[in-house]
């Protein structure tokens, strides 16, 4: 499992890097201007001057070239020195991928929203997990009873409503319809500035994570709800289940440690290859709540056209979907004894 | 094996299985698959019966059926004298160690997930109250009974060939020390000179442990060799029952005729004098069988009665019984 692990990590160097590659042709050949947003009355060799400052008369490749250097050597070399003061070359004025529109390190931008993205989305797929897995379970073992035929109903609304939908929907409810001063009235922006500490504060955060988290974990939770149901009755007609009613096993010890650990593999796995879809954020249900995280930052930066920002972002989500598909993979290996790497 | 004075260890009355079919948008009951429709037939303390007939005809089903692996529809099984046939939840699996069965497939009877020791120690964790010591001494015990090396507990059911596959499945079965074991085809997916190792096997374990068995099989010549008693199933109904000699020397009903007849001989100088009854068309469906006699859409020899009236099960001889109007 170890050499197949190396192996494989060996592998996504050359992945990554055509990726890295392909993501810079794509920004490079989208019809967008980092100075369109500048208002009508600068003149054009005002903005050919600013076009130059961001480095944009240089060929293609060199810019390339460039932020692959900033990218791959300067900005790890830059974490090792803040976070263990190694200082390695020229560590004062080293370039780093720096955002066109805010002027502000790339990387740094990206720490400042990552905890409102891994607290709302991270938590919406916690919760939706969790509400997932039991349904999933008694609407298979209790097929075709009234719990599966709502189960199923709820799940198919959850899977096609989308969460502007949803998200609009719980705002009008909660926010609007019901009285401020209700216990039910819930904040339909999420104040990020909020600090949580005394009970009262994290009172408010809970209320403030409530809708967005509610929102994205209907969706995922429909989504896993009906894979776990198919695991489970592919698993629940199996022989070895009768094997087990067989040995005299209680009920629950059969659900639970038979079927249900056999059920778990390709649910896992399932599981596993979404989570980089976490740290990508909820691009939508951001905007909508006003969640300043990872998500929100991609689609201001596309807006602005600002090349830097979309090329990391979207490369870091890259690394993160090719690491998961791997651990993924060795989840598998080590959940199922039948499949071995070696 | 078997002496004259044995008591049945389990009597079967009038067992009926029947698998409700829906229709519609309602769901509406519209009818049943009658798998298992009335059979009845007792076996004896250390003996096996055999349970013939051809695939789709209800044996499998009946296997499950003695062992409350189903909801019965109707009957009584009397297991040492105790009905099981409506037991439920924990009174039931108070039960199951004394009735175990050996599957037919022992790749998926075992679960992928589970190590060759956690298998077959899984039944003494539930059922008796042993030591870990104690369980793992079991399992060497058993692992030796049916030929497994011990280091081999700790691996995987994907681990072994076929034949081995169905070892771990007799150990387990034996855990518990069984009484009786139904053996549903348990050499059926086995290539032949494992199909003796397997059979020997179980010869081997009934002598020394005393077990009683129901062996389900439609191979009619290891029947003959392993059954005391030869019970012939056809559609949902015993046909005929008799001791192994009688019924393989001198079958009376047509249905066993035919079914002996299509035995191939090992001698070809004399399989050429053998005559063949080749039954013509299909097994009516269970959903809905024929009028009369099951049989009488295939029999070679019906008449009008057969069209009628269904044939009362009775005795034509000694411990010989038949369904059959034909039958003297």
């Amino acid at each position: 499992m170890l050499n197949y692990t190396i192996r494989r990590l060996f592998f996504t160097i050359p992945t990554l890097l055509f990726i890295s590659f392909v993501i810079f042709l794509i920004l490079d050949m989208a019809p967008n201007d980092p100075t369109g947003n500048l208002p009508m009355t600068i003149p054009p060799e005002v903005r050919e001057n600013i076009r130059k400052s961001l480095g944009l008369d240089a060929p293609m490749y060199v810019r390339y070239l460039l932020w692959c250097n900033q990218f791959f050597i300067n900005e790890p070399l830059n974490l090792l020195y803040e976070w263990f003061d190694w200082c390695i070359g020229d560590c004062e004025n080293r370039t780093r991928v720096r955002s066109w529109s805010t002027r502000s390190p790339v990387v740094d931008l990206i720490v400042e929203r990552m905890p409102q993205t891994l607290w709302v989305v991270g938590m919406s797929y916690v919760v939706g997990i969790l509400i997932a897995l039991p349904i999933g379970v008694i609407s298979a073992y209790k097929q075709y009873s009234w719990f599966d035929q709502i189960g199923t109903f709820i799940s198919m609304i959850g899977f096609s409503v989308p969460t502007f939908f949803t998200g609009v929907l719980l705002i009008v409810i909660f926010s609007v319809w019901i009285d401020q001063d209700s216990w039910f009235w819930l904040p339909s922006i999420y104040d990020t500035t909020l600090v949580v500490d005394s009970w009262g504060n994290f009172w408010l955060q809970v209320r403030q994570m409530i809708m967005p988290v509610m929102v994205l974990a209907l969706y995922n939770a429909a989504q896993l709800s009906r894979f776990m149901r198919a695991s489970m009755l592919d698993n629940l007609s199996q022989d070895y289940v009768r094997t087990a009613r067989a040995k005299g096993l209680k009920e629950k010890t059969v659900l639970l440690v038979h079927v249900l650990r056999n059920s778990m593999i390709p649910v896992v796995t399932v599981i596993a290859l979404s989570v980089p879809q976490v740290f990508g954020g909820a691009i939508i249900t951001e905007q909508i709540f006003r969640v300043n995280g990872l998500g929100q930052l991609l689609i201001i930066g596309i807006q602005g056209a600002d090349i830097p920002l979309v090329q990391t972002l979207t490369f870091i989500f890259a690394v993160l979907i090719v690491l998961f598909n791997l651990v993924a993979d060795i989840l598998y290996g080590l959940l199922d004894p039948r499949i071995r790497y070696d | 094996m078997l002496d004259g004075t044995s008591k049945p260890l389990l009597k079967v009355n009038n067992l009926k299985m029947h698998f409700p079919i829906y229709r519609g948008i309602l769901k509406k009951q519209v009818g049943a698959v009658k798998a298992v429709d009335g059979i009845s037939f007792d076996i004896m303390q250390g003996e096996t019966l055999g349970l013939v007939g051809e695939s789709g005809c209800g044996k499998s089903t009946a296997g499950r059926c003695v062992l409350r692996l189903y909801e019965v529809t109707d009957g009584n099984i009397e297991l040492d004298g105790e009905d099981i046939a409506d037991l439920t939840g924990p009174q039931l699996r108070a039960k199951r160690p004394e009735m175990q069965m050996i599957f037919q497939d022992p790749q998926a009877s075992l679960n992928p997930r589970m190590t060759v020791g956690s298998i077959i120690s899984e039944p003494l964790y539930e059922h008796r109250k042993m030591t870990k010591p104690e369980r793992r001494a079991r399992v060497d015990e058993l692992m030796d009974a049916v030929g497994l090396a011990r280091r081999f507990a700790d691996r995987y059911p994907h681990e072994f060939s076929g034949g081995q596959r169905q070892r771990i499945g007799i150990a387990r079965a034996l855990a518990l020390n069984p009484k009786f074991i139904v053996c549903d085809e348990p050499i059926a997916a086995l290539d032949v000179s494992i199909q003796a190792q397997v059979v020997n096997l179980l010869e081997d374990l009934q002598e020394k442990l005393g077990l009683t068995y129901l062996f389900i099989s439609h191979d009619l010549s290891m029947v003959r060799h392993l059954a005391d008693r030869v019970a012939v199933m056809y559609l949902g109904k015993l046909v005929e029952l008799g001791d192994s000699e009688t019924l393989y020397t001198a079958p009376q009903h047509p249905y066993t005729q035919a079914l002996l007849s299509a035995v191939p001989h090992p001698d070809p100088a004399k399989a050429g004098n053998i005559d063949r009854v080749i039954l013509q068309g299909d097994v009516p469906s269970p959903a809905n069988p024929p009028k009369g006699c099951n049989f009488c859409t295939r029999c070679p020899v019906a008449t009008e009665i057969c069209h009628k009236d269904e044939p009362e099960w009775r005795q034509i001889g000694e411990g010989h019984f038949a369904a059959c109007h034909l039958i003297k």
